[in-house]
């Protein structure tokens, strides 16, 4: 059985691959492409519903051992069942769905985002507490001089700091950026190749 | 025509194929990368003191551009299931997306079968925590405070909000090692963790915690391929350099 998962996974992954390289030369290959794709995209969506009944059989575990943080378990499956049964009855377009949306969702995203500023204003902070090297240093002042530079400040723009710091953005940030993105493209390459060729396989292989 | 895409691929299928051959009888050297020497320790001492590592996959998909750092977080997955499986608090994987949720069970239950442990899995330590990367986060510290956790491994893609994530690892006492593909991911990372992974050495985990020849001969790929790179650099700035003139 294992050697037929991996027979699968290996043909597909070279039918998906010879679609974007060999088209021109074998236009059938973009139809197989196509085709496999989609069927990808339609187990994606069937994987969702999984990923949500795993997320409520977790849960319910939880509330049902009485562990640590039960509580919040409870709220989060009741949350999800309400919600989840409305949706289908109502439709998402319905103005009840779109207040539990609008007025709870987003919301709650929101705040998730102001306590991120937080957070990493606290983590600068400590970054020194934790690691005191010269990169670590450079990271800080680096930071400092980008958001001076780039903000407003209610006594104008500090001429030398906003030049300086736009040369920092787009001459030493973006030549680091694009060398961390060589390094990981690299780098998704070799872990592709790994699994096309059944070194790697996330698939139930051994 | 064949396309340029179409060479390096061939040749770096090519150069992975041979040097996997070549890893196989000759042993590797490798430089020392901090982060992952504490993470090898640290598997072991969860082992011992019957705590729990938590391997947080991030939120990137296998259908799009992010599914490397997924590929290579699963890697890992699989053997930190074999090596810890026996533990008395055996690992918890959680994904934010939902095909790598379920890889991830799949992954963890390979390990575990490969450990000869097969009857100790649950599927209910592959968990998918959440759908947004917020909801991912938000599910995902859930984990850490309350399930027992020593270590916090984060490998995969995760953007500004792996600083929730980080924050309550923190606040529990939890070690971190962390690596993300995003830029802004790695620089939050990099405040938040002790020894920072950056770039492509997110994609190294599985070579250093001894996964195998062809995580070893990745890394040589790597190395080649990244040669190539500068030197077409050079080579094309120095031509730009000879036009002008």
């Amino acid at each position: 059985m294992r050697v037929i998962t991996v027979f699968i996974a290996i043909i597909s992954g070279l039918a998906v691959l010879s679609g974007y390289f060999l088209s021109g030369l074998f236009p059938v290959l973009t139809e197989v492409q196509t085709h496999l794709l989609n069927g990808a995209i339609i187990l994606t969506g069937i994987a969702a519903l999984v990923g949500i009944f795993n997320l409520i059989s977790v849960h319910t575990d939880k509330v049902r051992r009485g562990e640590k943080g039960s509580v919040y378990s409870a709220l989060l499956v009741i949350s999800l069942v309400i919600t989840f049964f409305l949706g289908i009855i109502l439709r998402p377009e319905h103005d009840a769905m779109q207040v539990v949306m609008n007025g709870i969702v987003i919301p709650t995203e929101a705040a998730l985002m102001g306590i991120l500023t937080i957070s990493l204003l606290y983590a600068a902070i400590r970054l020194l507490r934790r690691r005191v090297d010269m990169m670590s240093i450079i990271f800080l002042l680096t930071a400092v001089i980008i958001l001076f530079g780039s903000a407003t400040l209610p006594f104008g723009e500090i001429p030398l700091l906003g030049t300086f710091s736009r040369w920092v953005t787009q001459v030493w940030a973006l030549g680091g950026v694009r060398g961390i993105l060589i390094g990981v493209a690299l780098g998704s390459l070799t872990t592709g190749l790994r699994v096309l060729f059944g070194a790697d396989r996330p698939y139930g292989g051994n | 025509m064949i396309s340029i895409e179409l060479i390096i691929f061939a040749v770096s299928a090519f150069l992975l194929l041979a040097i996997t051959l070549w890893k196989r009888k000759s042993p590797a050297r490798l430089r020392e990368i901090p982060a992952l020497s504490q993470l090898y320790r640290m598997m072991g001492l969860s082992v011992e003191d019957g705590t729990r590592l938590h391997i947080s996959l991030g939120s990137g998909g296998l259908l799009d551009m992010r599914g490397g750092s997924a590929l290579a977080g699963l890697a890992m997955l699989r053997h930190i299931a074999e090596r810890t499986s026996v533990s008395d608090n055996p690992p918890v994987a959680s994904a934010g997306d939902p095909t790598l949720g379920l890889l991830s069970q799949d992954t963890l239950q390979a390990g575990y079968k490969a450990a000869g442990a097969e009857d100790l899995y649950a599927p209910t330590t592959g968990r998918v925590t959440g759908l947004s990367p917020f909801g991912y986060a938000a599910g995902a510290m859930h984990i850490s405070q309350n399930e027992n956790v020593s270590v916090n491994i984060m490998i995969g893609h995760f953007g500004p909000e792996v600083a929730l994530l980080a924050g309550a690892s923190e606040r529990e006492s939890v070690a971190i090692v962390g690596a993300s593909d995003s830029l802004a991911g790695q620089a939050v990372l990099f405040a938040n963790t002790q020894d920072a992974l950056i770039g492509e050495e997110l994609f190294l985990a599985g070579a250093y915690l001894g996964a195998g020849a062809s995580h070893l001969a990745s890394l040589t790929v790597q190395d080649i391929l990244r040669w190539l790179v500068i030197l077409a650099l050079l080579g094309g700035a120095v031509m730009k350099i000879l036009e002008t003139i």
